[in-house]
C-alpha cells in the first residue's frame, strides 16, 4: 500500500494521524480563490515543485499535480509489496481520478495560446494521461486503464483489478486513485451549496457540508500463485465487491439509499458473508445532509437496527473525491491489520431521523470483515470488503 | 466457456451511420481537420425539454444505446459499461471559462453536475431507471476497450446476462483549439488530408457514439462473438509484431486464420509506423481501414469496432473502407489493432457466429 493526503506522507504517518486524532482540515494555502476564507481544505502541504524534486522528475515533465500524487503513493505501494522486476509477471495499473489534469488546465486556459513554455500540459488534462505518467515513472509495461465515475471512482478500480486477477487476467495489478485540489471543484461544490464553511461533521445532526481535499492511494493485488510462488506477506483480501447505480438523480442520492443498499448487498453476497459477519464499516460520510441520510438509512436496511460500528475518516482528510475509496481501502486494511477501528471526528449530535450513531473514539475489537462505502455523482454506488489475512 | 455475443449497434459519426445498414452513402473529406458527428433528430428518443439542456455527447450516448438496446430486444440491460477519453467536455469547459471569466462569481451548478465523465453512463441509467453495475473507464485510447473487457468478463463470470457497451467523446471548440497549437489536429496548409500515404503530422479530429449489447446467447440479430480483448500502455515500433503473435497465440490463432484486420491508421506520419507494421505482418490478409470517415478521437476505436461487426454480419467489406484489394468468400476472423499516439495499443478479435 501506498498513501498520500493531508493527514500524512506515508503510510505509517496516516495511521499514526488517525490513532493519534491529528486532523488535515486547514485553510487553503496553494490555490488562489476568493473562496479562501470561506472554506477548509485537506490540502497536502508540499507545493508542485516540491513534489516535482521528491519525485526527480526531468524538467520537461507534463505531470499535472494529479499525476505527481498518484506516482508518489503507486511507487510507495510497489515498494512496500517488496517489487523488484515490475514486469516480471503480466502486471496491470488501474487508476481513478476524478478531475485528472484540471489544476493545470485551470492555471494555463487562456495562456496555452500566448506561452509556448506551458503547452505541454495540453495533455494532461486527459485523464489517461495521468495513467500514462504513473505508468511510465513505475517502468510499468502491460494492461493500463482509468476509471473516473466521480467519486466512487476508486472502489471501481479496486473491483476492476480484483476481477482482473480473479480471472487470470493479470498476476499482479496496481489499484488505486488519485485527486489533487481545484478551482474547478471547490467552485463546483460551492455552487451545489455543500461546501462546509468549518470542520466536517459526518453523521452529525447539525452538519453543514464536506469539506474537498486532496489525497492518492494505491494498493498492490496479487494472485493466490504470485503470493505463494514469491512467499509474500497478504495485508489482506479482498472478500467482495459490489457497484449499482442509484438511477435517481445527477447528483443526489435517493431518499431510502437504494443504490447504496444494492451495493452492500451485492458485495456481502460475493464475500458470502452476513451482514452480522462485518465487525466495521469505513463509512461514505462525506458530512453533506444528502448524503449521510441517504447512507445511514441504507445501512439500516442492510443491518437493521444493530449496525456495527462504523465511522466517516473524512474529519481527517477532507473529501478526496475519486481518491477517496483508495485512502479508505488503505485505513480499513489498517484497520484490519490492528484490530482499531478509527474514529468519527467532530460528531456530536445524533441526527434526528435514525439511531445510528457513529464511533467517536479510537476503539480496540477484533476485527475479521471491514466493509468500506463510497457512492458518487451520476448514482454511483460502491462496496468493498476486505478481510483479515 | 460463455460466448459473448454483439447483438445489438448503434452508431453516430461523421458519417450518417445513425441510419441505414453498412456505409451506402460516404461522405468524404480532404479539406476539413475537424469533422463533427452528423446529427439524428432526438426528438423520438429525448423529451424536448432535455435535449436543450444535454450536451452532444450525452445526446449521442443516449442515442446510439437506445438503437442497439432496440436491436437487441433489450429493455433493461444488467450493467452499461462505457468509455470517454475526454469525458464531458462540453460542460466542463462550460463551467471552466465560467469560473475564469468571471473570477469564481456568479456560478450556477447546471455544467458542473453535468462535466463529470460518467454523466453519459448515469444519464442512460436514470432513463431507463437500470439500477446495475455502471461502469465508466478514461484511458485515452483504451477507454472503449477497458468497457469491451470489462463486460466480456462479466458475461463469462455470469456475472451479467446482457451488458451495454458504448465508447463516447465530444469535442468543444476550445480543445480543439489547443490541438491545433500543438499539431495533435494537423495544418490547415497540409490539405489535401488522406490517412493513407499522408505527408503531415497529425490527425483530424472528431467526435462520436457508438454502442453495443453484449449478451452471452445468440440472437437473430447476433452479429458475431467478442473473442479476446488485450490493451497495452506503451510500445516501441519493433514490440508491435511480437504483441500481435503473442495475442493470435494465447488465442490458439494463425496470422493465415485472420480474414480482415481492420487498423487505425490515422495519417498522423509521426506514429502510423505501427501500422505499417502490421499491415506488413497481414500482407496477404483484406486489410481495412476507417479514420478516414469517422475522423480520430479517443474512442474512435469503436467506430472500427462497429464498422468489424457489420463486416461479419454482412459478409462484405465495402468499398470505401478497403485499404488493399485483398477479399474473401467467408469472413469468420476479424483482428482489431489500434494505437493513438504511440500509446494504448489494443487488439481486439471478433468471429462470425
Amino acid at each position: 500500500m501506498g498513501i498520500i493526503s493531508a493527514i500524512g506522507n506515508t503510510v505509517e504517518e496516516n495511521y499514526n494521524a488517525l490513532i493519534s486524532g491529528k486532523m488535515g482540515i486547514t485553510d487553503i494555502e496553494y490555490i488562489d480563490t476568493i473562496h479562501k476564507n470561506e472554506i477548509k481544505v485537506g490540502e497536502i502541504k508540499f507545493t508542485n515543485q516540491q513534489l516535482e524534486q521528491l519525485l526527480q522528475l526531468p524538467q520537461d515533465n507534463n505531470f499535472s499535480r494529479t499525476a505527481m500524487l498518484a506516482t508518489i503513493a503507486a511507487k510507495q505501494a510497489v515498494e512496500n509489496a517488496k517489487i523488484q522486476d515490475i514486469n516480471e509477471c503480466k502486471t496491470g495499473f488501474i487508476s481513478a481520478t476524478s478531475v485528472g489534469g484540471m489544476d493545470m488546465t485551470e492555471r494555463f486556459y487562456y495562456e496555452y495560446f500566448d506561452n509556448e513554455s506551458c503547452r505541454k500540459y495540453i495533455k494532461s488534462q486527459d485523464a489517461g494521461d495521468t495513467t500514462h505518467n504513473t505508468a511510465h515513472y513505475l517502468g510499468l509495461k502491460g494492461l493500463v486503464t482509468a476509471i473516473s465515475t466521480a467519486c466512487s471512482s476508486a472502489a471501481n478500480a479496486i473491483m476492476m483489478g480484483a476481477k482482473l486477477i480473479e480471472t487470470g487476467q493479470l498476476d499482479r495489478v496496481i489499484v488505486g486513485g488519485t485527486d489533487a485540489l481545484s478551482k474547478f471543484t471547490i467552485n463546483g461544490f460551492k455552487t451545489l451549496m455543500i461546501l462546509s464553511d468549518t470542520y466536517n461533521t459526518p453523521f452529525d445532526n447539525n452538519r453543514k457540508g464536506l469539506n474537498l481535499g486532496e489525497a492518492a492511494a494505491y494498493l498492490v493485488l496479487e494472485s493466490e500463485n504470485i503470493v505463494k510462488k514469491n512467499n509474500k506477506q497478504v495485508l489482506a483480501y479482498i472478500t467482495g465487491f459490489g457497484n449499482a447505480n442509484d438511477a435517481f438523480h445527477q447528483t443526489a442520492s435517493s431518499e431510502n439509499g437504494e443504490g447504496a443498499f444494492l451495493a452492500m448487498q451485492k458485495a456481502l453476497k460475493m464475500a458470502n458473508l452476513d451482514p452480522s459477519d462485518i465487525d466495521y464499516i469505513n463509512a461514505h460520510g462525506t458530512a453533506t445532509p444528502n448524503n449521510d441520510l441517504s447512507e445511514g438509512r441504507a445501512i439500516i436496511r442492510i443491518f437493521n437496527e444493530d449496525a456495527p460500528e462504523f465511522s466517516s475518516t473524512k474529519p481527517f482528510t477532507g473529501h478526496t473525491l475519486a481518491a477517496a475509496a483508495a485512502i479508505e481501502a488503505v485505513y480499513s486494511v489498517l484497520a484490519l491489520q490492528n484490530d482499531i477501528m478509527f474514529p468519527n471526528k467532530n460528531f456530536q449530535t445524533p441526527m434526528e431521523e435514525f439511531n445510528l450513531r457513529p464511533i467517536t473514539k479510537l476503539t480496540q475489537k477484533p476485527l475479521q470483515h471491514v466493509l468500506s462505502n463510497s457512492f458518487g455523482f451520476g448514482g454511483n454506488c460502491s462496496t468493498v470488503i476486505f478481510s483479515k489475512s | 466457456m460463455v460466448k459473448t455475443y454483439i447483438n445489438g449497434v448503434g452508431s453516430i459519426s461523421a458519417q450518417k451511420t445513425f441510419e441505414g445498414d453498412f456505409l451506402e452513402e460516404i461522405i468524404s473529406n480532404e479539406s476539413e481537420n475537424v469533422i463533427y458527428a452528423v446529427q439524428p433528430s432526438y426528438k423520438e428518443v429525448i423529451p424536448p425539454a432535455s435535449i436543450r439542456r444535454m450536451s452532444k455527447g450525452v445526446k449521442m450516448g443516449i442515442f446510439t444505446s437506445n438503437k442497439a438496446l432496440k436491436e437487441a430486444c433489450i429493455e433493461v440491460p444488467d450493467a452499461i459499461i462505457t468509455g470517454t477519453g475526454m469525458g464531458c467536455v462540453e460542460d466542463s469547459d462550460k463551467f471552466l471559462k465560467a469560473i475564469l471569466d468571471n473570477k469564481e462569481q456568479f456560478l450556477t451548478p447546471t455544467s458542473f453536475i453535468q462535466s463529470t465523465h460518467n454523466t453519459v453512463g448515469a444519464q442512460i441509467a436514470l432513463g431507463l431507471q437500470c439500477k446495475g453495475y455502471n461502469f465508466t473507464y478514461v484511458n485515452g485510447a483504451v477507454s472503449f476497450e477497458s468497457a469491451l473487457l470489462d463486460a466480456k468478463l462479466q458475461l463469462e463470470t455470469s456475472e451479467a446476462n446482457a451488458i451495454l457497451v458504448g465508447g463516447i467523446d465530444e469535442t468543444t471548440q476550445h480543445t480543439l483549439d489547443l490541438y491545433r497549437l500543438v499539431n495533435f489536429i494537423k495544418n490547415e496548409k497540409d490539405q489535401p488530408f488522406s490517412v493513407l500515404n499522408s505527408n503531415s503530422k497529425g490527425v483530424v479530429f472528431s467526435e462520436g457514439s457508438n454502442f453495443f449489447v453484449l449478451e452471452n446467447q445468440q440472437k437473430t440479430s447476433s452479429y458475431a462473438t467478442l473473442e479476446a480483448i488485450n490493451f497495452f500502455n506503451e510500445l516501441k515500433i519493433s514490440e508491435v509484431g511480437e504483441f500481435i503473435c503473442s495475442f493470435l497465440d494465447s488465442n490458439g490463432i494463425k496470422i493465415e486464420t485472420i480474414d480482415a484486420i481492420v487498423l487505425g491508421n490515422n495519417g498522423d506520419t509521426q506514429f502510423d509506423d505501427y501500422y505499417t507494421i502490421a499491415s506488413t505482418l497481414f500482407s496477404k490478409t483484406p486489410q481495412v481501414y476507417y479514420k478516414h470517415l469517422s475522423g480520430e478521437y479517443n474512442t474512435a476505436s469503436s467506430f472500427g469496432f462497429w464498422v468489424a461487426s457489420k463486416i461479419l454480419k454482412n459478409q462484405l467489406i465495402p468499398s470505401a473502407v478497403k485499404m488493399n484489394d485483398l477479399t474473401k468468400d467467408n469472413y469468420t476472423y476479424v483482428l482489431l489493432y489500434n494505437q493513438y499516439r504511440g500509446k494504448d495499443h489494443s487488439l481486439i478479435l471478433i468471429k462470425k457466429c
